[in-house]
């Protein structure tokens, strides 16, 4: 019954789809319209296929790790496709004859591709995949409110499709990490309080007396993001069929706005989510309890309390005001030790377990990705400090300090998180291979090394460089010959890049060797039916 | 919910929550974290004090050092014109010769000259100055406007073709091939004179065959021996270097159709002194008059 009103519900978005299509403005509106059309209509064939018979996880008592399974599988697609263009634009930088000569595959398209493929696409689909686990187990519950925990997966798969194929196609309102259009922002808008509504009601429903950490970190991950979205994307659309809108904001206040969005992005979506997933799968690996429970709710709440104001600190020395600079200066620096209490409590959950390092390459994964936290959180304030900015703003120190937290941090707590699911979603009793696991963790580890080492020299280069007067007090290099200079560390960058993608293709083989389950299985599904009767 | 009990490995307790199998430990905070974190509340208050901070209705606390950061700039970009005025000064007052005789002031000009050449000529001479077809070499002592110090001034000040400025350098070479005045072979013939003239592999026949033509048609401008004339900002044909390249299909090209390069007239858009320290760094570069 219930599939019928959706099969009825995307006939409706297959018709929308098609007005807007024809109707459409201008040819992007057009494309995305169509691409909704057809996303209507997969949707529709895939439910007209089901329609008769009820799908396994409709069982009440069982937890719903169906949505689980497709997240994980999402997360190592995506991921494998961010990285990939992710090379790809850094070749460009060193050879820019790469760029081919088209639009679509000019560095300026691709570069908002590769980074929301990272974040949004990879980050956000492990961080939906993993929170629907945890939230599960920690509560002993299944998810809430029937099946809209799918379309919730969906509904964000289509927001990626959308926004990549505007980023090739050239839509964009040039904010960054927020480049999609009205229509796609109210589309996310859609799917984020969905996916709000199923957590919170999930810990509703909660049969501990307690909510565990890694919710709170999931909760405010979630909320925040929603608020950041919403105030950061207020616009005034040209037409309601065409592509373009004009932003609520203007001059410096559409820029703080959007560093404050930028800057939580960071902070709710990169560091809060994933601390949020580490805190359910480092001590489950290290089988271990968390070191520090007070440590938790003091850095929790200083975390989120701090995080919000230090987004000026993007725009040293611009047209904002001095005193907003001063405030997102000083809230970074106080930010430090609430960041690293997360990297405490993650790193002393292994006191009386370091022996596992060793034998266990997942915990190993997940521990380096704590280190990585660690100094890209120390990193970050020392560089929000105005005389440390004004060396290493604009230049590639900032990229290398973003890659050490998203390829070590992000990356490698997602790929231990995806080493710790896919042999339990798929019941299977092992990885297919934990020697491969290590092969990961030692190519990431030395790619990220390789390309924030080549980053950090070729920024305080480049900073060094822009501001060198000679003893008349005249500029001694201009910018052609600074980019010149840069050509060495761009050919290094992509090389680490290279090395941490292959380690990404050795996961994608083991997890699929591991799915394929050609190795022995788990006779029984144990925790993922058992403790739901307690 | 499971009890509090003492976690075995460290003797410590546990808080009693228990989730999918996670405790937690009931350690305190570690005190070296907690000082830290207090240390930099401290610190950001202190800053908070000394620098502009908390925004009131109309403008925010100025902070006792009262620092701004636009009056920061001011203040640097004063302190650096106070110490470059007097050379300045210097460079606006002397004549170009003066200037060059000068050693202190000599390399103050060249300093600037050179940051200014890397903002605004590196685009087309390169920032080796080493030039690139259709642009010229500013390294050698092959001058086409000429190559002491008040030509180079008068180049930069007037530009090449510039339109706009009456009095810029402006010469222009008939398309011979292409309005009908040579044919082909005769083009060709020419080139091969052309050739002849720099020394350059030929083929003497036809090298011959376009002496006359050459004498006719080139000369006037160019010279009896190709050596070229700077007045009318015609090239010198007599040696190894060539604006438009050194083939024989390209010398032809160039009296079929010739390509004429053009100058920004610098005078518009650079004051004086700089005009002045780009002469003095250009004409420092190896070819200088």
């Amino acid at each position: 019954m219930g599939n019928v009103v959706l099969i009825i519900l995307l006939g409706l978005a297959a018709v929308a789809g098609l007005f807007g299509a024809a109707r459409g403005h201008d040819a992007l509106f057009q494309a995305h319209a169509w691409v909704i059309v057809a996303a209507s209509l997969v949707a529709i064939v895939a439910l007209l296929q089901r329609l008769d018979r009820p799908s396994r996880e409709d069982v009440e008592n069982s937890y719903a790790d169906g949505v689980v399974r497709f997240g994980v599988l999402a997360t190592v697609f995506w991921g494998v496709v961010g990285f990939l263009v992710g090379l790809v634009i850094a070749l460009q930088l060193a050879f820019p004859e790469l760029n081919l000569g088209y639009s679509f595959s000019s560095f300026g398209r691709l570069r908002p591709l590769h980074t929301s493929a990272v974040i949004f696409a990879f980050g956000g689909n492990a961080l939906l995949a993993t929170s629907f686990y945890v939230v599960q187990r920690t509560c002993r519950t299944r998810l809430a409110l029937g099946g809209l925990h799918w379309f919730v997966f969906w509904g964000y798969q289509l927001f990626i499709v959308l926004a990549a194929t505007g980023y090739v196609m050239g839509v964009t309102q040039s904010k960054e990490y927020a480049e999609p259009e009205w229509y796609v922002d109210i589309w996310l808008t859609l799917v984020w309080v969905a996916y709000l509504l199923v957590f919170l009601f999930t810990l509703f429903r909660r049969k501990e007396p307690h909510i565990y950490v890694a919710n709170w970190f999931y909760l405010a991950f979630i909320v925040t993001v929603a608020m950041l979205h919403i105030v950061n994307n207020l616009a005034v659309p040209v037409s309601f069929l065409g592509s373009k809108s004009y932003s609520a904001f203007s001059g410096v206040q559409d820029a703080l706005t959007q560093w404050w969005y930028g800057h939580n992005a960071v902070g709710f979506f990169l560091t809060a989510g994933f601390l949020g997933m580490m805190y359910y799968f480092v001590p489950k690996q290290a089988e271990r309890p968390v070191y520090s429970y007070r440590l938790s709710i003091i850095h929790f709440w200083a975390l989120i309390f701090l995080y919000i104001w230090a987004g000026p600190h993007h725009l040293h020395y611009t047209a904002l005001p001095d005193w907003a600079q001063t405030l997102g200066m000083v809230f970074s620096i106080m930010l430090w030790m609430p960041s690293w209490g997360g990297m405490i409590n993650g790193l002393m959950t292994l006191s009386g377990a370091w022996d596992k390092l060793r034998t266990d390459p997942v915990l190993r994964m997940m521990v380096v990705a704590v280190a990585f936290y660690g100094m890209s959180t120390f990193e970050g304030p020392m560089m929000s400090i105005k005389a440390v900015n004004g060396l290493s703003h604009y230049t590639d120190w900032t990229i290398g300090h973003v890659h050490s937290g998203a390829l070590g941090w992000v990356g490698m707590i997602s790929f231990g998180a995806v080493y710790f699911l896919v042999p339990r979603l798929w019941n299977r009793a092992s990885l297919y291979s934990l020697r491969l696991v290590s092969w990961h963790v030692w190519l990431a580890t030395i790619g990220i090394v390789i390309y924030a080492a080549a980053m950090w020299v070729s920024g305080i280069t480049q900073g060094l460089m822009w501001r060198e007067y000679d003893p008349n007090g005249f500029l001694v290099y201009s910018f052609a010959e600074t980019v010149d200079a840069m050509h060495p560390f761009y050919v290094i960058r992509a090389f680490g890049g290279l090395v941490y993608i292959s380690g990404a293709f050795l996961m994608v083989y083991n997890v699929w060797r591991t799915i394929q389950g050609n190795h022995e299985t788990r006779a029984v599904a144990a925790d993922a039916a058992a403790p739901q009767v307690a | 919910m499971s009890e509090k009990k003492t976690d075995e490995v460290t003797g410590i307790d546990t808080t009693g929550h228990e989730w999918d199998g996670i405790r937690e430990l009931d350690n305190p905070l570690p005190r070296w974290w907690l000082w830290t974190f207090l240390a930099c509340i401290v610190w950001a208050f202190g800053y908070m004090v000394f620098y502009p901070a908390i925004p009131l209705v109309s403008e925010a606390t100025p902070g006792v050092l009262g620092y701004s950061s636009r009056a920061s700039v001011h203040q640097d970009i004063q302190e650096a014109r106070v110490a470059q005025s007097e050379m300045i000064s210097k460079v606006d007052s002397l004549a170009l010769a003066d200037i060059r005789n000068d050693a202190d002031l000599l390399q103050f000009a060249i300093n600037g000259g050179r940051a200014a050449y890397s903002v605004n000529c590196s685009q087309c001479h390169g920032s080796g100055a080493a030039g690139s077809p259709g642009y010229p070499n500013l390294n050698d002592d092959e001058w086409i406007w000429g190559g002491n110090l008040e030509s180079i001034a008068t180049t930069l000040q007037h530009g090449i073709r510039h339109p706009g400025d009456d009095d810029t350098r402006f010469s222009e070479m008939p398309a011979f091939g292409r309005d009908g005045i040579l044919d082909k072979e005769q083009v060709k013939a020419v080139a091969n004179r052309v050739l002849a003239l720099a020394g350059q592999p030929h083929d003497t026949e036809l090298a011959t065959a376009g002496t006359e033509l050459y004498a006719d048609n080139c000369a006037a401008c160019h010279g009896e021996t190709g050596k070229g004339d700077r007045e009318q900002g015609a090239p010198n044909l007599s040696d190894a270097i060539w604006l438009y390249g050194s083939s024989e299909a390209e010398i032809a090209r160039q009296i079929h159709a010739p390509r004429h390069g053009v100058m920004p007239a610098w005078g518009d858009r650079l004051d004086p002194v700089t005009i002045k320290q780009l002469t003095i760094y250009v004409h420092s570069l190896g070819g200088g008059e």
